[in-house]
């Protein structure tokens, strides 16, 4: 499979048919980071050692049963179209798509698996499911690096766990995370008490695109911070249930706006629902934030539950990358605003009209 | 361990190698033989490494870039300060001085308990095995214990097999 075969399927993400069936966590992530054992980590690695490093894995990678017909690619073989198509899609990291040569990606047909080669460690591997399945992915990324394994010897100690460049995913070496649509906690300015509480328990907000992105379209990625000192299951179970805990402060934040004032919120709806059809310059930010508030209006049974997918595969094909691919060229910032605008104008005008009844339950 | 580290008052290579707590700091030195008794280093009472950092005059900065450095990748305790990554995987053993305190407030835990890479584990184990038996075997061969040499050579066959990894693909 070449690279643009696979930006030309749909992804775990945007196929509209599997994509998410929970309301409030979007998609689920589990990455681990590994290394080989006797070998420079890719950052102090001189070329020749990740060029070695590289070939190994790549023939490692590709050659376990998850991995049947990927793609297999080094980063500079890729234009930055892809890369940024790759990083909108959480295959890729901006750290891999802006690392020199001697670095690479695998990435499974389905885009469900991607591990990327000589990033920060010599492996990232990492899981993508649509929707809340914690367990299911853990179980699935467990298995590959299993398999993994019995092709390559990790660097392991007894008492520190996997060994990784950085001292902090030490351990386990795993980071779960789950991409969560907290509308209601924004629009009622609780997000800063949620994201200090989620802290005290030893997890991380971030915006959608990891470490220093903005949460705009509402969308933040909630993870594990310590990789040290207990199973990857223990993460995994409290994890969850910070995740459900979360979604409780979400669904009673809705029924508490609804409550005080259901105009206000349905006048956000209708609104976002009026532009999306008729405007004709949307920058990324603002589009995010408009998909946001018609994704609370599904979630509200203002649109029908058969919209989900729609919005969910315009989270990702609203980005940058996506929309100039969309038009199969580059684009300067304006005009991309202007041809996101069109493709939305496009997409909206065969969506079904909202029905704003208040029928007691959320 | 075929230590390449010199000495950090003359040029001849270090034997004695010290590491002193001052001030929640970590100072490592490597001294020779002579430099170790000309500094009183070897006598235990009341020796203080800062007070040897102080009166060689050096401050204690280019004494860590240079003292400590990883066998396997060439990392100084500096490049970690740089960078806040390690060089390679051996340095966790190279810098447990420095990185072991930092442990306890990064995690949750200083001990791993999760996942633990069976194969390449049980892997390593075979083949310290295999080099075990073989030793053994010559060992025999020589003191013509013909029985035990058997015995040996069935062993290693059975090691050996259950070391063979599978062909690429199978299974």
């Amino acid at each position: 499979m070449t690279i643009a075969s696979l930006i030309d399927t749909p992804s775990e993400l945007t196929n509209s048919a599997g994509s998410s069936k929970c309301a409030i966590v979007l998609m689920t992530r589990v990455r681990l980071a590994r290394n080989l054992a006797g070998r420079a980590f890719p950052g102090w690695a001189g070329a020749d050692q990740r060029a070695d490093v590289l070939a190994i894995c790549r023939d490692a990678v590709s050659a376990a049963p998850q991995m049947k017909r990927s793609v297999v690619v080094g980063v500079t073989e890729l234009n930055e179209l892809q890369k940024q198509i790759l990083v909108e899609r959480h295959l890729i990291s901006r750290e891999l798509s802006g690392s020199k040569s001697g670095s690479g990606v695998v990435i499974n047909k389905d885009q469900t698996f991607s591990v990327m080669i000589n990033e920060e460690d010599h492996l990232r591997i990492q899981v993508l499911r649509a929707g809340f399945q914690l367990k299911k992915a853990w179980s699935a990324i467990n298995e590959l690096d299993t398999a993994l394994e019995e092709r390559l010897d990790y660097a392991f100690s007894q008492q520190l766990g996997y060994l990784t460049a950085c001292p902090t995913n030490l351990g386990t070496g795993m980071r779960a995370s789950a991409m969560m649509h907290l509308p209601a906690l924004v629009i009622s300015g609780q997000m800063e008490k949620v994201v200090r509480a989620v802290n005290q328990l030893g997890m991380v907000v971030r915006g959608l695109f990891g470490e220093g992105s903005d949460a705009s379209g509402s969308i933040f990625q909630i993870s594990n911070q310590t990789t040290l000192g207990e199973p990857e299951e223990e993460i995994i179970k409290r994890l969850q249930s910070v995740l459900q805990s979360i979604i409780e402060h979400e669904l009673n934040a809705r029924q508490k706006l609804l409550e005080a004032d259901s105009r206000k919120l349905f006048d956000k709806i209708g609104r976002a629902y009026g532009i999306l059809q008729n405007s004709h310059v949307l920058n990324s930010a603002e589009a995010m934030n408009l998909l946001s508030l018609l994704r609370l209006g599904i979630d509200l049974q203002i649109f029908p539950e058969t919209c989900r997918p729609v919005i969910d595969r315009l989270f990702i094909e609203a980005q940058p990358g996506h929309i100039q691919h969309a038009v199969n060229h580059d684009l300067e910032a304006g005009e991309r605003d202007s041809t996101r605008a069109t493709r939305l104008r496009e997409e909206f005008a065969r969506f079904p009209i909202p029905t704003f009844t208040t029928n007691g339950n959320n | 361990m075929p230590s390449p580290l010199k000495c950090d008052f003359c040029t001849k290579s270090a034997t004695v190698h010290l590491t002193q707590i001052v001030n929640n700091k970590v100072h490592k030195v490597d001294l020779c033989e002579e430099c170790a008794q000309a500094k009183g280093v070897t006598d235990p009472n009341g020796f203080s490494l800062a007070d040897l950092l102080m009166k060689a005059s050096l401050n204690s900065e280019p004494v860590l870039a240079s003292g400590v450095r990883c066998e396997q990748c060439g990392f100084t305790q500096a490049d970690f300060k740089k960078h806040g990554r390690f060089g390679c995987p051996q340095c966790y053993q190279t810098f447990s001085g420095v990185i072991e305190p930092m442990l306890g407030s990064m995690h949750k835990g200083t001990a791993h308990t999760g996942k633990v890479p069976l194969r390449a584990l049980n892997r390593r184990s075979l083949s310290e095995r295999l080099s075990k038996l073989e030793g053994e075997l010559d060992e025999a061969i020589k003191a013509e214990r013909y029985e035990d040499a058997a015995r040996f050579r069935d062993e290693i066959l059975q090691v050996k097999q259950a070391f063979d990894p599978k062909p690429a693909g199978g299974r």
